[in-house]
């Protein structure tokens, strides 16, 4: 007992040694780079920007529920920033995730985190309540922001230097009542959204109120909760019930693959339309991907689109990490190439404070046009970006494009 | 003033010792600019945590009765303080009184929680409370997802299941059912921190050794002996109950008041597990092991950051290898060296 005791306390001992050993390097290597003389100058947060080195920051929720969210974007992002520095141009960038395990009160820890560690540039949260957090953190400290994820109004709400690479949660549920209006997909309509997930309830409120507006018959509308997210017996009933024969499902893609699976048991086949976060159902494991025929979605991102730079993400992602990358993963990667792009138009140099820096680039994002993987002539207002979703229908294992 | 440092006091002493001291270092490196962000970002939660495991102390260790919905007092509190400083930002503009108002508000929401679940469970004997308590915090979460509360010209607008008013012109929404808070100005600062929990200490500890606190503790060890001496068992119990509640909600709205944006989702049974483990670690009945054990186990995570893959991993093995030493000999020794160093 006391010798397991004594093993223990000393791997602790060992442990934080491990740990603060850890963190002098980081910042010995923070103040060797800071000797710099232009670099000194640039206040605290800022000591270790220098070399010509960006420093960007994100946090996302690398372990727990919403983990695949978070590693997407984490090497989506690590990608870009590979490339980039491969090439070996003017700009450098120097790239740390910190884990927020989806939880507002994490997320400011890590946001904090990132600030010691002389963060310059950020990538913000990856999901939407944890993002929203820290944008008012990233707005009074004056360090610019650029989520690739985080849909929600309340994010870039009233904060001028946090913006977003995806589109926002309204734009989706106006564009998805759009859609289905006018390529008249279905009269009756049933919808299941997750009510505790800002995402999924934001896009069903402007789904809800468009609808009403265009005169779409919605003959039920079902809730569940990140808690009981393993059973739609109850919710594909009352949607059969009521004849409906369009199910919307504003949800993300792994709730979105079992309610497929169990409609299919109950022998109900409606038409089923999804939005960008059903991106990724056909790399659920052991999902039967036939289920999926026919599942029409709005999504920016393709992975089997045929141009060259999706065919290279693709094709490094899936060699670096062995899966197909979703939409959060080209969301980050196009955030760091909007990043560069800004950079190098407004001229800004590493050695700048965060504070110069976000001045320089909202000025940058506010004016230019940006072409990525999950968009062309992306443009900012406000924040927000724009550019459509595309409608894409999955047929044989593949998405095409449903114009 | 001599009371306070007899020997019998002595919890006085290190409880109220640890805190100021902690805080004066602290300020002390906030003045100096040798504080890091990651650590002056946790200060509050901190405080927020130490009072929440102070009060489940009251319930847990002193009344020996187990709580498992600490949380949804928490919830309560930060809610309901919420809705109190958002409603009250035009008629109280000096910002540290509207939190303090706001405290009062939600913690007396929680206490009156506290009442309605305390009332029919803690007549009887056994571990009933625990089961209601679990639920109790359900409840609240379930409850908070449901509630639509919004503001304008003309006052608050209540609902629930869906939003079922129209505000008006310049009209914000309170809370936005499951999308909970957002956009919440943050009140809370660490001296506000600090001042609650030594409110809190203030009022337990001299609760603790009061006649009251006497009889809680009769109550505990053996309810028919204080039966017999003319001590209300139900009375007592829901005394402290009440009390803890009270200062959970407080807690709460120091802790909601720290961040823009509060979902319903935070203070699940996972928080109430949480703070359970900061009292069961700080010692049942011992409040300064609950302040040392709240405060330590919010840095630890963040501490384990630098270690990255392998942090929830060591935070486990960190909280086996407390609990046992909680439990060993060595410890004994260690306390036992230390009494015949006092005496």
């Amino acid at each position: 007992m006391k010798k397991i005791l004594a093993m223990l306390l000393a791997g602790m001992m060992v442990f934080s040694l491990t740990a603060c050993g850890g963190k002098d390097g980081g910042s010995d290597a923070a103040n060797n780079e800071g000797s710099n003389p232009a670099a000194n100058d640039t206040g605290n947060d800022t000591d270790g920007a220098a070399g010509g080195a960006f420093k960007i920051g994100g946090h996302g929720p690398l372990t727990g529920g919403a983990a695949i969210y978070g590693n997407a974007a984490k090497n989506g992002a690590q990608i870009a920033v590979d490339e980039i520095n491969a090439a070996g141009g003017a700009v450098q960038f120097e790239l740390t995730y910190e884990d927020d395990e989806h939880d507002p009160e994490k997320a400011e820890n890590a946001y904090n985190a990132l600030k010691d560690w002389g963060m310059q540039l950020s990538l913000s949260g990856v999901t939407s309540k944890p993002a929203e957090a820290t944008s008012t953190s990233h707005n009074d400290d004056r360090i610019f922001a650029l989520t690739p994820s985080a849909s929600a109004t309340a994010v870039i709400e009233g904060k001028d230097n946090v913006y977003q690479m995806c589109f926002m949660d309204p734009n989706q549920g106006t564009a998805s009542a759009d859609y289905i209006s006018e390529q008249n997909l279905g009269s009756k309509i049933a919808v299941i959204y997750q009510n505790d997930e800002v995402y999924s309830s934001g896009i069903y409120d402007r789904f809800a109120a468009r609808a009403k507006e265009l005169g779409l018959e919605i003959v039920s509308a079902t809730t569940f909760t990140t808690a009981s997210q393993t059973d739609f017996s109850v919710q594909l009933s009352e949607a059969k019930n009521a004849g409906a024969d369009l199910l919307y499902l504003p949800i993300y893609y792994t709730p979105a693959s079992l309610i497929l699976t169990q409609a299919k048991g109950m022998d109900y086949q409606p038409k089923i339309f999804g939005v960008d976060g059903m991106d990724g159902i056909l790399t659920v494991e052991g999902f039967d991907t036939s289920l999926a025929e026919g599942v029409m979605l709005l999504t920016p991102f393709n992975a089997d689109a045929e141009d060259e730079r999706t065919k290279s993400f693709v094709s490094k992602y899936q060699e670096l990490f062995g899966e197909t990358p979703n939409q959060f993963a080209a969301d980050a990667y196009d955030c760091v190439y909007a990043f560069k792009q800004a950079i190098e138009q407004s001229g800004a140099t590493a050695d700048l404070s965060a504070e110069d820096l976000c001045g320089k680039m909202i000025e940058a994002f506010s004016s230019m046009t940006f072409d990525g993987l999950t968009g062309e002539g992306m443009t900012w207002t406000d924040g927000a970006v724009s550019k459509s979703p595309k409608g894409m229908v999955i047929e044989n294992g593949a998405y095409v494009g449903m114009d | 003033m001599k009371k306070l440092f007899s020997p019998g006091r002595r919890d006085y002493t290190i409880s109220f010792g640890i805190v100021i001291l902690a805080y004066l270092v602290v300020q002390a490196m906030i003045l100096t600019g040798n504080i890091t962000s990651s650590f002056k970002g946790q200060l509050v939660p901190i405080c927020a945590y130490i009072v929440m495991a102070v009060s489940l102390n009251l319930t847990v260790g002193v009344l020996g009765e187990l709580s498992l919905g600490h949380a949804g007092f928490m919830s309560v509190g930060a809610f309901g303080g919420i809705v109190a400083t958002t409603a009250l930002a035009d008629a109280i503009p000096f910002a540290p009184l509207r939190l303090a108002v706001a405290m009062a508000f939600g913690g007396l929401l929680a206490g009156i929680m506290g009442v309605i679940v305390g009332v029919p469970v803690l007549r009887l004997k056994g571990d009933y409370l625990a089961i209601v308590t679990l639920a109790f915090g359900q409840i609240i979460m379930n409850i908070v997802n449901v509630l639509y509360i919004g503001r304008d010209a003309r006052g608050l607008h209540f609902s629930l299941l869906e939003q079922r008013f129209e505000l008006g012109e310049g009209g914000k929404m309170i809370i936005n059912g499951p999308i909970g808070v957002s956009g919440v100005s943050k009140l809370s600062t660490f001296t506000a921190g600090f001042l609650l929990v030594l409110a809190t200490l203030l009022l337990i500890l001299n609760l603790l050794h009061s006649r009251t606190g006497r009889a809680v503790m009769a109550v505990r060890d053996n309810a028919i002996a204080a039966e017999s001496i003319g001590i209300s068992i139900t009375r007592y119990k829901l005394l402290a109950f009440v009390v803890s509640a009270v200062f959970a909600g407080m807690a709460g709205t120091l802790y909601a008041m720290n961040y823009s944006t509060v979902t319903a989702a935070k203070f699940d049974f996972n928080t109430s597990i949480l703070v359970l483990v900061f009292v069961v670690l700080g010692g049942l009945g011992n409040i300064w092991g609950s302040i040392i054990a709240a405060a330590l186990l919010t840095v630890l995570p963040e501490l384990l950051r630098a270690v990255n893959d392998y942090r929830m991993l060591l935070y486990a093995i960190l909280l086996i290898a407390m609990m046992l030493f909680n439990n060993s000999k060595l410890k004994e020794r260690l306390l036992a060296g230390r009494h015949r160093e006092v005496e």
